[in-house]
């Protein structure tokens, strides 16, 4: 384990986009790491005398219409984007993965009852469903994690079914079902370990995803509640002082942006990277 | 002791051209400690009656007839039973080492899963198991460790990987598939005597799938010459090498080249069958070697061959069997 992790570095590190997305991604997760235990203010303290201030030494990025520090609500914002988006890709891969591994070892009309599952839920936009789920289960960070999750599902499915078939057609597995072995038993044991790259590589885009959904969920309401900041909520309060304090905007759509960038790329450069044949042609 | 019989198989594959049957009527039965080569050029139906046996073959293929493995028809069994015969009483050795071994699982996690499934061992007496195996196809653990990953083996230590996991409960019966096709001479040989040493030790019985009559010759008592999905030839490895009765056999002892003969040394073309062999969906009715075999008749291309009996222990299925001065 521990040097399947080494040689991944290794050969990451001549990889251009594997270093910059990984920067960054490694930066964003310390910074929400890091508001568990200081923030430069507490973000609930409302202070009105100091409203709408420009970056100063006291307030390094400003502050917003209550006087908050921009940038704690940011760090904080870090900490609720990450638990959003890591929980929602746990729910995605806990039942995706599953899901697609069965399809793939069953075929028929298993197979098909859960493509076209997957089918029903894709049609959707994801945003509107999202929309309705939050609509009918009430506004909050919970019922939006679950609405991105459930988003999720299909994604990993499709992503497993589909590596999984491959590795079905393989001689090793024919050489396990001879050793006496059952599908469940080939799925967990030969399958997954094999797709698993595949599956990483799926969950940092996915993971990207989550944290614009959670962004606008937030900004629509729907997302985390306050006194809890979230970058998406902020662009919202923003949006009434554009004109006189525009940085308010800028700051946390520059905090997402950068954050999906970084981890994009990194998703880009981990696939090249684990993927030896990517890898080989360079 | 008859230990598997096969009655009247038969396998229906879908194809482009719709269902073919690849393989018709064949019959043959072992017993416990025989050693069976099945022969045969590709496409003839080897690997897929081997395939049979295991219950393995693609879900929508059709199989009738009876493959009886001590009193049960593997056939009508439901897929857990299939399960419990597969790797415990049936192992396989399959043909590509390169490719038939996870490459994501150390070799002795992979050796030690039939040990796991069928023989109901606590991990440390597994552990054991998995030792004595290695020790026994020649990868010593105080060289080998049980926690390398193929690629970091070659070849031939592979395929010493896969007869390990074939033989881990040990079998009654070992199907291996070819087991010499992707290797280097040198090693052929030595997994050759590896193989027939650890059937004769054992007691288990045998079926040594090749196209290379050399293979069969070494390690085999018995021998089924297949065509085009039947058995055109069958007896003794000792009468059918020797007293050849069968065209295509003929044939095919034929076209093994002999270094220094003197076809070799005046620099004559390599001998070789004429013709090719049928497509799934062109096969001719009757004899499926009519159209290559010189000695056909008009009933060959009428009638399915039936069963001749040349001694005890060798048929033919031809009409016009080889005599000794059509040898020349």
């Amino acid at each position: 384990m521990f040097r399947t992790l080494v040689e991944v570095l290794r050969h990451g590190l001549k990889n251009r986009s594997f270093v910059i997305g990984g920067t960054i991604s490694l930066l964003f997760f310390l910074v929400a790491f890091l508001s568990y235990f200081w923030t430069p203010y507490p973000v609930e303290d409302i202070n009105i005398a100091d409203k709408l201030l420009k970056p100063s030494s006291r307030y390094l990025l400003g502050t917003d219409h209550f006087g908050r520090d921009i940038l704690s609500m940011l760090i904080k914002g870090a900490r609720n984007s990450v638990i959003v988006a890591f929980v929602a890709i746990g729910i995605g891969i806990g039942c995706g993965v599953p899901l697609g591994l069965t399809a793939a070892a069953q075929k028929g009309w298993m197979d098909e009852l859960i493509m076209r599952f997957n089918d029903f839920t894709f049609a959707f936009p994801s945003l509107i469903s999202a929309i309705m789920i939050t609509a009918i289960l009430g506004p909050g960070s919970v019922n939006s994690i679950i609405a991105i999750g459930i988003f999720n599902v299909p994604v990993f499915a499709r992503v497993a079914r589909g590596a999984a078939l491959s590795i079905w057609k393989r001689e090793f597995i024919l050489a396990a079902r001879s050793a006496g072995k059952g599908p469940f038993r080939i799925s967990v044991e030969h399958i997954l370990p094999n797709i698993s790259s595949m599956l990483i590589v799926q969950a940092t885009i996915q993971f990207a995803l989550g944290i614009l959904a959670e962004a606008s969920l937030s900004y629509l309401g729907l997302g985390t509640q306050p006194p809890m900041p979230s970058w998406g909520k902020m662009l919202n309060e923003a949006q009434t002082f554009l004109h006189f304090a525009p940085q308010l905007a800028i700051y946390p759509g520059l905090a997402i942006a950068l954050t999906v960038m970084g981890l994009n790329l990194f998703g880009d450069g981990l696939r090249d990277v684990l993927d030896p044949k990517l890898r080989r042609s360079r | 002791m008859t230990l598997l019989k096969v009655q009247d198989l038969c396998v229906t594959l879908n194809t482009s051209h719709g269902p073919q049957q690849v393989i018709s009527h064949i019959n043959f039965s072992m017993n416990a400690g025989e050693k069976l080569g099945i022969v045969g050029e590709s496409g003839c139906g080897k690997s897929i009656t081997a395939l049979a046996m295991m219950s393995l073959l693609p879900p929508d293929s059709k199989t009738s007839g009876k493959i009886i493995l001590e009193g049960r028809d593997i056939l009508t069994l439901n897929s857990k039973e299939i399960c419990s015969i597969r790797g415990n009483r049936i192992g396989m050795i399959f043909q590509e080492p390169m490719t038939a071994l996870n490459p994501v699982q150390q070799i002795g996690a992979q050796i030690s899963e039939s040990i796991y499934l069928h023989m109901k061992l606590n991990q440390k007496q597994t552990i054991e198991r998995v030792k004595e195996l290695m020790d026994k196809v020649g990868l010593p653990v105080s060289r080998f460790g049980l926690n390398l990953y193929p690629h970091q083996l070659s070849g031939g230590q592979r395929q010493r990987v896969m007869i390990a996991m074939a033989i881990a409960c040990n079998p009654d019966i070992l199907i291996a598939d070819e087991p010499t096709t992707a290797l280097d001479v040198t090693v052929q040989e030595q997994i050759l005597d590896l193989i027939r040493d650890l059937a004769d030790s054992s007691g288990m019985a045998l079926i040594m799938i090749s196209h290379d009559l050399g293979v069969i010759a070494q390690t085999t008592q018995n021998v089924m010459v297949m065509y085009t999905g039947s058995i055109v030839e069958m007896g003794s490895t000792v009468d059918v090498f020797q007293n050849m009765k069968h065209p295509y056999t003929y044939g095919l002892f034929s076209a093994i080249p002999h270094a220094g003969s003197s076809a070799h040394l005046c620099r004559k073309r390599l001998s070789s069958i004429p013709g090719q062999v049928p497509e799934l969906h062109l096969r001719p009715r009757g004899c499926n070697f009519a159209d290559r075999c010189s000695r056909a008749s008009k009933m060959c291309k009428a009638k399915d061959p039936v069963a001749t009996r040349v001694s005890d222990h060798h048929q033919v299925w031809c009409y016009h069997p080889l005599k000794e001065e059509d040898k020349q």
